[in-house]
């Protein structure tokens, strides 16, 4: 049993898990959207006082924050007790192109070059790390979700406003990795 | 104690997350570049349960569990900010491989470089905040 929770779970049994905590949320009354509770942290750490758009009651999205903490021990309990032996699967085209680009494919989740600590070393690093959050931050609060709320939840209600921001989710990522990346990684 | 369901929901969707690979730079480099299925296949099955399960859900009334009615809102028009939020958010998934979600359950994994990235995503919800009514909505 456990060998087989170990194993990268296939995509179609992924996607009905992610279906399946959408509607738990959606029975306990509420609803799947992770990028809000960064608008909800600004509103903790007191913007309110400062700025409009975070002057509500954000006690009222206090569920969603341990949603948010409920992750992080998730992320916590896969690392200690649920870690792929095996490397991961990636395509070979995908190796070899992030090789060209001085991206070496290590078998884990994310390149050394970008996340271990020892990158940290060069300032691009940190400017890289810094402004991709600052572009993800932005961009789900102007686009008003994420990819839980308007890939997964808003398409789900077939809306088209979410459908709009999917379109430009893909606008922009194909833009970073075909133009964008090579220059800058 | 009513609020350990919602720690047990998101320790669900940390782990979920890591096992379906979703939150690998690796793969939404590959996703972008079109060279795996993977990426694909959960967002696919996902929304094609989701929008069964939101059918059925409407189609027969059903109540959450308080026993009041289920809604689902409408997303706001115009589209504009959805386009250009949605453009913005793109290269910043593509360039850290995290969105939201992911983010946290990368930092629980044992990537703490991605707390900069948290900081960042924090940032830019703040100055979105700050200059929101002078975008085009």
């Amino acid at each position: 049993m456990i060998d087989f929770i170990r194993q990268p779970w296939p995509w179609y049994f992924s996607g009905f898990m992610i279906v399946l905590i959408m509607l738990m949320l959606i029975f306990w009354g509420k609803s799947f959207g992770f990028s809000s509770n960064l608008r909800t942290i600004c509103s903790m750490a007191g913007a309110g006082k400062k700025v409009k758009f975070f002057d509500f009651n954000w006690k009222a999205q206090q569920w969603n924050l341990l949603f948010l903490l409920g992750s992080i021990i998730g992320g916590w309990i896969s690392a200690q007790f649920l870690s792929n032996p095996n490397e991961l699967q990636l395509s070979a085209n995908t190796v070899a192109e992030l090789k060209g680009l001085g991206i070496h494919f290590n078998g884990a989740l994310n390149p050394d070059e970008l996340f271990s600590l020892g990158a940290l070393s060069s300032p691009k690093t940190w400017l890289l790390l810094l402004a991709g959050g600052i572009l993800v931050g932005f961009g789900s609060r102007y686009a008003g979700g994420c990819t839980s709320g308007h890939a997964i939840s808003g398409l789900s209600n077939l809306q088209l406003p979410s459908l709009i921001a999917v379109i430009g989710f893909f606008i922009g990522g194909l833009l970073m990795t075909w133009l964008i990346l090579p220059f800058i990684l | 104690m009513k609020s350990i369901k919602y720690i047990l929901a998101g320790i669900l969707f940390g782990i979920v997350m890591i096992k379906s690979e979703a939150v690998s730079w690796f793969r939404i480099y590959e996703m972008f570049r079109f060279q795996s299925f993977q990426m694909y296949g959960i967002i696919g099955t996902a929304v094609v349960l989701g929008a069964i399960s939101v059918f059925l859900i409407k189609k027969m009334n059903w109540k959450d569990a308080s026993q009041l009615p289920i809604v689902f809102k409408d997303k706001e028009r115009p589209y504009t900010r959805y386009l250009i939020g949605g453009t913005i958010f793109g290269l910043g998934w593509a360039l850290t491989g995290a969105c939201p979600g992911p983010m946290f359950v990368n930092l629980g994994y044992g990537y703490l470089t991605m707390a900069i990235v948290i900081i960042g995503a924090l940032l830019g919800t703040f100055l979105y905040g700050l200059i929101k009514d002078k975008l085009p909505h």
